[in-house]
Formats: C-alpha cells, sequence, structure tokens
C-alpha cells in the first residue's frame, strides 16, 4: 500500500486502471460521470434494446452518487458516494461494455470482481458520509440523461484533485479484507 | 390545558430539517475526537480526520453532512393535555418536512410506493411514531435516517433459551455481516422484547439516545459497553478499511415480552447519526 496518493486524468486506459492496486491512495482528474439505482437500470435496458448510453463507457468512471440539490452559486450538492452492492446487478455488464472504474462505498459480489478482473477493472472508494467535503472537489455539474430521476439523473461532473483509495483493484485484491484482518481480535 | 397551533409545528419542523442535516450533532463530533486518539490505523485516523473536518465544512456553508439526508422519521410525545388548533398533527409534520426539505436544499429521497417507486420530490410521507404521555407539552425528535445503514438493520425472532448471549451474538454478527456498508464507525441500536414492531421500534428509539449515554439498568450498560468492545474487536474500522473504531456506541432498549419468545432487532445508523429534539411548552388555552 503506497501512501502518496497518485494523481489521475480520466479517462483512464486498461493499462492505468491495471497498475493501480489495493489501498492506493489516488486524485482524480478530469471528466466522471455519476449513476445510481434508476440509472443503472435504464442504461441496461437500454443496452438489452441496442440502443445507446448517455455516454461512451470506454475508459469512463462512473460515480455512484445521487446529489443534493445544487443551491444557488454552487457547483453542486453534497455529494458522497453511496452503496456500491445495490449496483451489483449492472456493473458487470457495463464493464464487458468498456466501463474502466466505478467510484462507490462498501462491498462488493464476486460476479463484479470476476468482471473486474477479466476486462481489467477497478473499483475505487470515496469516503461515505463526506459529502459537502467531497463537493468541494468538484468544479462542474451537468445534468446529461434522465432528468426525470431527479437526483438519480445522470451526471457529467468535472473533478478536481477528488481523493480515491483503491478499494478492489483488478486482480481483485480487496482492501476491506485486507485491511481488516489486521485488525480483527 | 395548553394548546399549540400547527402553524408553529410546521415551523419547528422546518428547522428541525434544517439543523439535523447541516450541523453535526455535538455527541457525534465528541465521540469522533476521542476515537481519533485512539484509533491505531493511520488509514483509520485519516478517516476520522476527514470526517471532522466535513461537519465543519457542512456547518459553515450550510451544506448537508451526507448526501443522504434520509427519509424524516418523527418521534412525537404528545401531551395528553395538549390541544393542537388550526388542523391535523400528521399533516403539519409533514408540510414542516416539505418545507424544510425545499428550502435547505436536501435530497428528495422518499417515493410513494416501495414497488412502482416514483419519487414523491418533496421528501414525504414521513416515519411518525406518537407517543401519547403526560403534561401539557408537546416534543418533536427529528432523526432523518439514510439509507446505507438502514438497510443494514435485521430482526430475529430468537428462542427464550438463546438469551442474551444469543441476543450478543446476533447484535455482533449483524454488524459483522455489514461491514463497511453502513459508513463506520456507525452507531448501533438494539431493541430487544416486546413483539416484532415493538422491537424494531425500541432499536430505532435506541439511536435517539446520545452516544455515550449508558441505559439507566447497570446491568444492561454493562452489555452495552461489552458489545462495544466485541464489535470493535471486529477489526473493521472507518469506512471498513480496517481499524478499532467500527463503532462509535452501542444503546439498548428493552421491554416486557411473551414468555415463548425474545425478539431482538438491530438498527444501525451512520456516524452522521442525526437526531434534533425540541419542546414545545404551548400557549394558555383560549376557549373560542
Amino acid at each position: 500500500m503506497s501512501e502518496q496518493a497518485r494523481r489521475l486524468s480520466t479517462p483512464v486506459d486498461t493499462e492505468t486502471a491495471k497498475s493501480l492496486r489495493y489501498g492506493d491512495k489516488v486524485l482524480l482528474n478530469g471528466i466522471i460521470y455519476t449513476g445510481r439505482d434508476a440509472a443503472h437500470k435504464r442504461m441496461i435496458q437500454a443496452l438489452e434494446r441496442g440502443e445507446e448510453l448517455p455516454f461512451d463507457l470506454k475508459d469512463q468512471i462512473i460515480y455512484f452518487v445521487g446529489p443534493t440539490p445544487t443551491p444557488p452559486g454552487r457547483v453542486i450538492g453534497s455529494a458522497g458516494p453511496t452503496t456500491s452492492g445495490r449496483m451489483d446487478a449492472y456493473s458487470p455488464l457495463l464493464i464487458s461494455q468498456g466501463l474502466r472504474g466505478m467510484i462507490g462505498k462498501g462491498l462488493r459480489s464476486d460476479t463484479v470482481i470476476e468482471a473486474m478482473r477479466k476486462h481489467g477493472a477497478v473499483y475505487l472508494g470515496a469516503i461515505g458520509g463526506a459529502g459537502a467535503l467531497l463537493a468541494g472537489c468538484i468544479k462542474e455539474a451537468e445534468v446529461i440523461a434522465y432528468p426525470d430521476l431527479g437526483p438519480e439523473a445522470v451526471h457529467r461532473l468535472v473533478v478536481k484533485d477528488f481523493p480515491v483509495t483503491v478499494l478492489i483493484d483488478s486482480q481483485g485484491c480487496n482492501l476491506y479484507e485486507i485491511g481488516q484482518k489486521v485488525y480483527r481480535r | 390545558m395548553k394548546e399549540i397551533s400547527v402553524q408553529e409545528i410546521i415551523r419547528v419542523v422546518e428547522e428541525l430539517c434544517l439543523e439535523a442535516n447541516c450541523v453535526l450533532n455535538q455527541d457525534v463530533v465528541d465521540a469522533l475526537q476521542s476515537a481519533l486518539v485512539t484509533e491505531e490505523s493511520p488509514q483509520g485516523k485519516e478517516v476520522l480526520g476527514l470526517l471532522l473536518q466535513n461537519a465543519e465544512i457542512a456547518e459553515k456553508g450550510s451544506i448537508p453532512i451526507c448526501q443522504d439526508t434520509g427519509i424524516a422519521v418523527l418521534f412525537v410525545e404528545v401531551g395528553q393535555d395538549l390541544h393542537i388548533t388550526g388542523g391535523s398533527i400528521t399533516e403539519a409534520l409533514n408540510e414542516g418536512v416539505r418545507r424544510g426539505y425545499k428550502k435547505g436544499f436536501l435530497r428528495k429521497s422518499v417515493v410513494a410506493d416501495p414497488f412502482s417507486r416514483e419519487n414523491t420530490r418533496d421528501n414525504t410521507p414521513a416515519v411518525i411514531h406518537y407517543d401519547l404521555v403526560e403534561g401539557d407539552k408537546l416534543t418533536v425528535t427529528l432523526a432523518p435516517k439514510g439509507f446505507g445503514s438502514e438497510n443494514m438493520g435485521a430482526l430475529r425472532m430468537l428462542k427464550p433459551s438463546d438469551g442474551l448471549a444469543g441476543a450478543m451474538d446476533f447484535v455482533v454478527e449483524t454488524v459483522d455481516k455489514a461491514g463497511a456498508n453502513p459508513c463506520p464507525p456507525i452507531v448501533v441500536g438494539v431493541g430487544a422484547g416486546g413483539t416484532m414492531e415493538k422491537a424494531a421500534y425500541l432499536a430505532k428509539k435506541a439511536l435517539l439516545r446520545d452516544i455515550g449515554s449508558a441505559n439507566e439498568d447497570p446491568e444492561l450498560a454493562k452489555v452495552e459497553k461489552e458489545l462495544l468492545g466485541r464489535i470493535n474487536d471486529l477489526g473493521i474500522g472507518p469506512q471498513g478499511f480496517g481499524g478499532r473504531t467500527t463503532a462509535l456506541g452501542v444503546n439498548i432498549e428493552v421491554f416486557g415480552t411473551h414468555i415463548a419468545g425474545l425478539p431482538v432487532a438491530v438498527n444501525i445508523n451512520c456516524h452522521v447519526a442525526r437526531h434534533r429534539t425540541i419542546t414545545l411548552t404551548g400557549s394558555p388555552y383560549s376557549a373560542r
């Protein structure tokens, strides 16, 4: 586990994703996309019908977040990660279509981890419950799809030094498992 | 006899929504600060520091501490000698939530129906628990509940032979299974006894108690302490990255139960652990 944070720009290619190891600290820069339960369901339905997605998945990163409404004069409201496990049913298909990374918090299923290993994707963690702090790293925000979903609409965000930790790397190594073992009595 | 108008109820609930979501309770701040001293994991320490920093940013900028501003859960104690004027108290509580969530730019996270799942866009209906009490006051506690932690709760109808040991094992097992999902460090509410729904209600109610407030019964206070120790020995740590601080507190509430049963419910709260209370004294009753 390296202590020094590494700066990464999006999109992230397979080679870069594969170089990330569990526990690595990363500062993300560039465009990322938001999506949670309802948006994932719609994207999967669109793929099944052979329709285009709101954005090209290739080498992109999806942030599992439903921000609070944007007050006047701000870029976005509070914007911390939601529990990723609810996207487990959808993530493998998106990963197979080129999605390179996911930002969330909490456990993932074996099926998701298998898809990450197969296609060289990473699962990144932002601090759950630190939505006010994380909002400060979001410099631009725009709804690009499904506005009727309210907080669940797909946003395009421009982030600057957005802090994440590699929770599960492309080899399937899991910070939760390895980190917790050290302190379990 | 005293009276309180629904207008006043609307106003205070609106205020509670803003405060509870943007200002971290002092008991949580204190608990995070002491955890910062005792936590051994460097990653864990870093997370705890960031959570305190997040709370400062939220309070200064009136930004929600967490984007999941929850479903509004209200515990309302109505004095039996109090008269509510001008309309329905349930409508007033919901109207307060509606206004508070709009005014505070809080997230509307409630769907009208669990299956068709259309967002109501005003964060109602609130979940309201009424309790009729002696006196002529109205006490309203708002505890907005996010679902990262709520989804990790569990209820089990244990056998009397399982006893306290079985109940404690169930609590620890529930927290262990939840792992990183409920945004540790968590607060654990335990309800034991009563019936199925009474145990669940008590588990939620236990979360209204401040962190570090021991149960009045010294035996239960001991159980709370022992459970906190066992939970922190799980090693889950802040955010699940591994560490000593998995829970900040364990609160237990109990009630009489049937000779054949031992219901136990576990309600987990994330580190934001929102709860705000206000007591209204009302004005002298004016006969009209």
